[in-house]
Parts: structure tokens; sequence; C-alpha cells
């Protein structure tokens, strides 16, 4: 899995995902929330446009992200995940947790 | 008027003849090794070992090729008429196609279903054409193609067309015709009887050609084949199965499916088993060291697979160590997505903590078991990151996923199907029967091209069953069986010895270099009596059908017997393609020649030796008595080519205007 951080201003960052969201990419993901979150972004919208798949341990890394951005006093939201991931969130429940918005750049202006 | 079909070609042979037919085999064995022995103690010419020791080998070849067919010879007869078959067999009758013209198989349709006794007609269309799906309709046939579970895996040809034929139907017989055999009324009548043993699993009736002209210059017909070695394969219960115009028993193939079936999956997962090491060290290389996560997933995989491995080796039955080590593979994913759901619950406590006063709304994960269960399972699982271990796991499973269907009845290990699963029948012990009497009759290539690519493909398919399946170590079969199987694939490699047998007359006559060590005398006092009793074995064996076509073709031939087994080595050992083609039923066009111009040089170097070596004789430097033998060899050596001739020249067959009563 391969990601990019865009910033868009006022502590909000967009993180692009590119691949496959599972055990050997979920500490990345991780890192990636982590990194972002402490160069003063603690507002990120997950860009899952581009993942495919999306197993438990992916699911693990998004909500260790979002208690790392609420600790920081932010959120963290996803945006445009595909059939498979939907069906991850659905089974967990995690679909009222993590609500799925249809872009990452509007996820924080609504 | 029709003659009977019953009386013609090879007769019955009678008492007296079948033994004056023994004595030739004995004496042919008798006077060739003593030919050949002596050839080998007393006559090699060392000072030219290069052509004299290749030529004693094809000698060699020669005389092992002759003791076998006498050996096929020594059983050939008739055999009685079969019972009547009794009524309610249930019968299916296979017409397979790939691109042959909808009328022709059409017509061979329309012949099918009006065989008279009672039975089912389906056209096996492995081009999935939609006209001939129309023309099946009409004819009031059934028509198959192959389905979904086909795509993206290994089709196998005509024997996948039938297995998958096979799977659809459910008649307890099969009779199995190509696109362009039309059967006669009565086929199922006359040859099915035979099943009341039950231990027969196949009935081959021969295969004759409709189209083929007076003389029949493409050498189509094969008269000594379906008739006396066929009949003497039968003797040593080893007759073949030539693809089609045969019945068979379908509990024979079923069984035949079975066995490979569990042959293949053991072979498959011991070969996965061991190289399971290497494919976990791989992904191990490939991770990341601190991944805990990863590492101990491996962890537990590797010690999965050294349990099955260690079971296997205990003698525990595979369908229990695989079913095992997948129970293993399922638990270390399942305690994974456990983890992974563990770690999110103390993350969504953190959240709610955070969130104390906003409500109840992350209270999630109502099921637990049940969520761990969807996402540990195969499509889910985080094992699926580790893509080479998974698939590795796939392979070490009893589904056989990566065919289509995972019984195979027909063998698929070579281009022609047919043999490589007679033999394999006759392994496990089944019976099989050669029932000389014509009862389709087919259409035979009309052209060069087309009919050298069809023995081509012919002479492939025999070596790849001979460097697979070696029938002389196949357990199951008698000795006798073995060596009928191997006869016929010994036969193939006659374009060696044929290279030898053109090159030493040119040899002797442009430099007078002799193989063979000895005075003329004492030489034809050995070679003569066992060439004469050789060829009076031929001539009794076929019994007035001609063979001298059948001769002058296997060593005219010789290129592409060379480059059948060339092709094959290549293909079984290097996973090269045959560069095989489905043989084409309608005449190609153009000039034919080309084809066999290895064939033209050579007549033209033989001619020229011819002329050097008489040159050689009248300038005293040649020797009277080899010269006159070696050029006696070149004019035997020349009309063997000649056969190629009309051949080339061939432009197809004209059906006579012949009358044909009923």
């Amino acid at each position: 899995m391969e990601y990019t951080v865009k910033d868009l201003g006022g502590g909000v960052a967009v993180l692009h995902l590119d691949g496959r969201l599972n055990m050997t990419s979920a500490a990345r993901l991780r890192e990636a929330v982590t990194s972002t979150v402490a160069n003063g972004h603690p507002r990120i919208a997950v860009d899952l446009a581009n993942v495919d798949f999306m197993d438990s341990s992916g699911l693990g890394a998004l909500i260790s992200g979002l208690k790392t951005a609420r600790q920081a006093g932010g959120d963290l939201r996803i945006a445009a995940p595909s059939e498979q991931v939907k069906l991850v969130l659905q089974l967990t429940n995690m679909e009222r947790v993590l609500l799925a918005h249809e872009r990452a750049e509007t996820a924080f202006s609504g | 008027m029709m003659m009977s079909r019953v009386d013609r070609g090879v007769g019955e042979r009678g008492p007296v003849g079948f033994a004056l037919l023994r004595v030739l085999v004995v004496a042919t064995i008798v006077l060739g090794v003593n030919y050949v022995a002596w050839r080998w103690l007393f006559s090699l010419n060392w000072y030219a070992w290069w052509i004299a020791i290749p030529l004693v080998i094809a000698e060699t070849y020669s005389l092992i090729d002759v003791a076998l067919f006498g050996m096929t010879m020594w059983r050939a007869r008739t055999r009685p008429r079969p019972p009547a078959p009794e009524a309610g067999l249930t019968v299916d009758v296979f017409i397979t196609t790939y691109n042959e013209p909808i009328d022709m198989v059409a017509d061979t349709a329309r012949a099918a279903r009006d065989i008279r006794y009672p039975h089912n007609t389906w056209i096996l269309d492995d081009g999935a054409r939609d006209d001939m799906r129309q023309a099946a309709a009409e004819l009031g046939v059934g028509y198959i193609s192959r389905g979904e579970e086909w795509k993206d895996r290994p089709l196998h040809a005509k024997a996948g067309n039938l297995n998958n034929a096979l799977l659809a139907t459910e008649g307890e017989f099969l009779l199995i015709l190509d696109a362009d055999q039309v059967p006669l009324p009565e086929i199922l009548d006359n040859a099915l009887g035979y099943f009341a043993d039950p231990k027969v699993a196949l009935v081959q009736t021969p295969q004759e050609f409709g189209n083929v002209a007076t003389g029949d210059p493409l050498g189509s017909q094969a008269p000594l084949f379906y008739g006396p070695i066929q009949q003497g394969k039968d003797g040593w219960n080893a007759a073949f199965f030539c693809g089609s115009n045969a019945l068979l028993r379908r509990e024979a193939l079923m069984q035949l499916g079975l066995t490979q079936y569990v042959r293949e999956v053991e072979r498959a997962v011991l070969v996965a088993l061991r190289g399971a090491d290497r494919v976990i060290a791989r992904a191990r290389r490939g991770t990341d060291a601190n991944d805990v996560m990863v590492n101990a997933a491996l962890d537990e995989i590797a010690l999965a697979v050294d349990t099955a491995r260690t079971s296997l080796k205990q003698g525990e039955p595979i369908a229990r160590v695989t079913y095992d080590l997948q129970q293993q593979i399922d638990a270390v994913s399942h305690a994974m997505v456990s983890f992974d759901l563990h770690l999110l619950e103390m993350d969504l406590a953190a959240i709610r903590e955070l969130d104390a006063g906003t409500g109840d709304q992350l209270d999630v994960l109502l099921d637990v078991d049940t969520t761990v269960d969807t996402l540990a399972m195969r499509q889910l699982s985080p094992l699926g990151a580790l893509e080479s271990v998974q698939a590795l796991l796939r392979t070490i499973d009893v589904d056989r996923s990566d065919e289509a269907v995972p019984l195979m009845p027909l063998a698929t290990i070579s281009v022609t199907e047919d043999m490589a699963t007679s033999m394999r029948l006759h392994g496990l012990g089944w019976k099989t029967v050669y029932h000389h009497e014509l009862l389709a009759i087919g259409l035979a290539p009309e052209d060069l091209g087309t009919m050298l690519k069809q023995r081509l493909r012919w002479a492939q398919g025999t070596m790849q069953v001979m460097l697979r399946e070696n029938p002389l170590v196949q357990r199951g079969m008698t000795w006798a069986q073995r060596l009928m199987y191997f006869s016929t694939m010994w036969s193939y490699l006659s374009g060696f010895a044929a290279v030898v047998y053109f090159t030493a007359p040119i040899v002797f006559l442009c430099f007078g270099v002799l193989p063979v060590d000895s005075n003329a005398a004492e030489f034809f006092a050995r070679f003569l009596p066992f060439m004469i009793v050789n060829q009076l074995l031929f001539v009794v064996s076929s019994r007035g059908v001609s063979t001298w076509r059948g001769q002058q073709y296997s060593l005219a031939l010789f290129p592409i017997w060379i480059r059948s087994v060339t092709s094959a080595v290549a293909n079984v050992y290097f996973n090269r393609p045959l560069g095989f083609v489905v043989t084409s039923k309608t005449r190609q066009e153009g000039n034919q020649w080309g084809l066999v111009r290895v064939q033209l040089v050579l007549a033209c170097l033989l001619v020229i030796s011819t002329v050097i070596g008489v040159t050689r004789l009248v300038l005293g430097v040649g020797e009277p008595i080899g010269t006159l033998v070696n050029v006696a060899w070149v004019v035997f050596d020349l009309v063997v080519l000649s056969v190629l001739i009309p051949a080339a020249r061939f432009r197809g067959f004209e059906s006579n205007t012949q009358e044909v009563s009923a």
C-alpha cells in the first residue's frame, strides 16, 4: 500500500491510500496517521477510493487512527469506500463509528 | 450390391495359416538374432566405427521392432461375434467437434441419431458455436459445450471436451465418434454385446475412410493396424483405444477418473509441502522483521505445515492431513482476527472515554463470535496479505482448484488422450476388445500437408505418453500388455534408424567406406534368410492386404518421426509447446513440395552417390560386389521415397460416380 498526504489547511489533511489495507500495510497506516497528527493535522480524511481490499487488521488501523485523532482533539473520517470495505464495516457494525463520506476533500466541510 | 462388411480385408485365419504364422515369427526372431549377433560380434568394421556403430544399432533397433511385431502376431485372431446386447442398456453417443464444418458434423449427428439401438446423441461442441447449437436442435440431438468452470483453466482439448460431457450425462455406455466418423445403424447392436463381460471397459472398432482415392496416395488407410495388429494386441488383452469409433463403459472411466484424482492430489500435496519452507521463508524476507503479527502468523503456518508433513510420513490419510492443516490455518486466521478486534475494542473504549457524555453511540460488535468467523473466512482473512503463502495453502487441499472439474477420466497427459487412457484402464485391470468390423466411415485428410500434421500429432502424442508414463514401468499391467504399448512407441523411433539406412550406402558409394567387415558370401548367408523370412512374415500377417504403402511411409516420413521425438522431449522435460494443430478435415491449397524438401534433397544425394559409385567402379577404385549391393540398396531407398511423389501431387479426392444399391 502507498499513501500521500495533502494539506487542506486549518488542521485538515487528506490521506490518500492506494492498494490493499491488510495485515502487512496496517502498521504503515497507523504511522501515517500518527505523523500527520503530530505535524499539526488532527483532522484527517482518509481517502479509500483506491483501496480494493481491507481486512480486520486494516480496520483495526483505521480505528486506532480514529483514537489518535480524537486524543489530539481532532477526528478521522473516511471517504469513498469500495464494496468490499463497506462489507467489512457493516459486518463489524463500524459503519456507525466511521461514517463514509462521498469525497475526502469535503469530509470536513459539511 | 454392398459387400458384407465383416468379411472384408483381413479374414479369418485357419489353423494351418495360424501355425504357419507362428513358425514364421519364431524363424524371423531366430534368424534375426543370428544375423544381428554376428554383426555385433564378428563383422563390425572398427576402422569406420562412425558409420559401423550407428548402422549396427539401427539394425538392432529393427530386430527389436520386428520381434515386438512377431509377439503381436502370435495371438492375432479374429474374435467370435459377441452375443446380442440385452435390451435396456443406456447409451450416450458423443460426437466431438471443435471447428469442423457444421454440415459435416450434422451428417454425422443424423447418422448417430439413427443408430438402431436406443440411445441419446450429443454434439460436444468445443467451438461453442451458435449455428452448431441450432443444427443440433433441428436434428433433435443434445448439445453440450464447456461451462463457466472451464474459464481461465486448462481446457485439455478433446480429452477435456469428453470429460466435460461425461459429467453432464448419465448413460452406462458411451460411443465416441469424431466429427467426421459417420456411424452405421447397427454399430451398437453389433458391438455392445461385449459388455456382458463386466470386466470389459472398451470396445474399439476400425477406422476407415470413405474419401480415399484409388491407390491411397496419402496412405490414409491402416489395414495392418486396424486388423492384425489390433487383433494381436487384443490377443494379449491390450487392444488400444484410438479416440473414435469406440465404446466405453462409464463406470470404468469414472473409476479411472477417481484413481487419477487421488494420484494427482497426492502428488500436488507432496510437492506443495516439500516447497512450503521455501515459500514461507520468502514471505518472511518480504515482510518487516519488526512486524510481530506477520511473523507470528508465519511461525504458526510453518508449524502447521511441518505437522502435516510428519503426519503424512506416518501414513495418515491425505484427506485427514489436509483437513487438519486447513483447520489449523483457519485457527491462525481466527486468532489474528480476534487479536485485531480485541485491539479495536480497546481503541473504541478509549474513544468512548474521550467522548464521555455524547451518548452510547459506539456500542458495536454486537456478536463478536459471528464477526470473527466472518472476517476469518478465506476471502477476508488477514492471511490474504501473504499471497504466495495463501496460494501454497490452497494447493495443499483436495479440491484441485487449478482444474475446471476435479475428475478427469480421459487422460490429459498427451495430445492423443486415447492411448494413455486405455493404458491406465489396463493398469486398473480392465479388459479391452478390438471388434474387427467396419461400423463407421470417416474422412481422411485430402492433402499432404494435413496428412503430415496428423501423423506428427499421433507420433507426438505417443511420445508424450512414453516419456510421461512409460508402459514398461507401469504397475498393474501384465508384461505382455506393457510390451504391446511399448511396441507402438518403439516403432515411432524409426526415424533415427531410417537416417542411418539412407546414409550408409551414400558413404560407401562416395568414399568406399564399408561398415560391414566380412566377405560377401558370409554376409548374404546371414542377412538374406532373415530378410526373406521377415518379408514373408509381413505377407502372411496381413493376409493379402498390401502393407507396402505403410512400410514406405514408415521410412519416408523419417523427418516427421524425428521431429515428434525432439518436440515431445522439449515439451515433457522443458515445457515447450508442441506446436500442436487440430487436423483439418478440409483440403489445404498450395504447393506441397516444400513439405518434403528433406526427402527430395536426400533422393538427389542418393542419385549423385550412385553416379559417383559407378564411376569409382569404372575407374577401378570401387569394389564390385560392395558397389552392386549398395546400388541395389539405393534403388530400394528411392522406391521407398517415391511414395511421396503421388502424395505431393495429389489434388484431393473426387468420388467415383458409382451406384450403390442397398
